[in-house]
């Protein structure tokens, strides 16, 4: 019975972990134009997105005690580190660290958790798309 | 005079048998050879637990405090730590194998927090409330400020150096 549910449980992962292979080969543009697609259609009078709104919404609190700028710092360019354990974070601007936004399952993992946790909600594709493409503009 | 010798015999006969009866015990519990030697190695685990604190190695916890661990991702700590099912369920799974038995074991409650087992505060009790407080340690999960070697799983004492 045990066995089986390993047996179970490694196919499952081996299953996701190929699908997520295929999803891995994408650029930050990739990533934004998903966005943007997003955005089209959940947001009424979309106008595109904004790198001011982006780097706004990235240093400010949004009631809560953190904002993004908290862990990634102020220079999305430089390594930040995390809050409460101070564990290094690589930098998140894609001029710096080329691994950033190039796997659309990993994005929205970390878009969910930490909107969870700097706005206890989730973000809109708006909001996401103004970040990245405000991140997409800082220099290394 | 005659209990004297004969007590410590009867003690240590005692002891013999706990003893033995404890080591089949643990053998029976534990079914898996790999369980054995060094400790097994999963990729998930090492990349999402050891994504914003060091991977935890699973022996510092029984499996209910890792089944609750692993219940509660979405609060974790204080942070949204949620995973997709398919890598929680391979988590959860190497945790549960791994986890710790004996002086790692918790009776009651399951312990959450490492740091709050006896083992744990037995082991950090000579530590000073000055090194605790140092912002380079900044949090007693940070186990890699003193353990140098613990992105390795190496918590030997002969690799503590503990920052001034």
């Amino acid at each position: 019975m045990i066995r089986l549910f390993h047996v179970l449980v490694l196919v499952f992962v081996a299953v996701a972990g190929l699908t997520s292979l295929s999803a891995a080969a994408q650029t930050p543009d990739d990533v934004l134009t998903a966005l943007k697609t997003e955005a089209k259609a959940s947001t009424t009078g979309f106008q595109g997105f904004s790198a001011q709104r982006g780097e706004r919404f990235f240093k400010q609190t949004h009631g809560n005690e953190l904002s993004c700028a908290s862990c990634h710092t102020e220079n999305p360019a430089a390594s930040g580190k995390h809050a409460k354990t101070a564990k290094i974070i690589k930098p998140l601007a894609p001029a710096s660290n080329p691994e950033r936004f190039t796997d659309s399952a990993k994005v929205e993992k970390w878009f969910k958790r930490n909107c969870n946790d700097v706005l206890d909600r989730v973000c809109t594709p708006q909001e996401k798309g103004d970040v990245l493409t405000y991140l997409l503009t800082v220099k290394s | 005079m005659l209990f004297d010798t004969k007590n410590p015999v009867r003690i240590l006969g005692l002891a013999v048998l706990l003893s033995v009866a404890m080591i089949s015990a643990a053998h029976a519990e534990d079914d898996d050879d790999d369980k054995r030697g060094a400790p097994a190695m999963n990729t998930q685990w090492k990349t999402e637990c050891g994504a914003c604190h060091v991977a935890f190695p699973p022996r510092l916890l029984p499996a209910e405090s890792w089944r609750a661990v692993m219940s509660g991702l979405d609060k974790h700590f204080g942070s949204d730590a949620s995973l997709d099912p398919a890598a929680a369920a391979e988590i959860r799974a190497y945790l549960e194998k791994n986890a710790g038995s004996g002086k790692y074991a918790a009776a009651g409650k399951p312990i959450l927090r490492i740091t709050e087992t006896r083992w744990f505060k037995r082991e950090h009790d000579e530590v000073p409330a000055r090194t605790w407080n140092n912002p380079k340690v900044k949090s007693a999960a940070n186990c890699a400020a003193c353990h140098t070697q613990a992105e390795a799983g190496n918590y030997s004492e002969h690799n503590i150096r503990i920052p001034k």
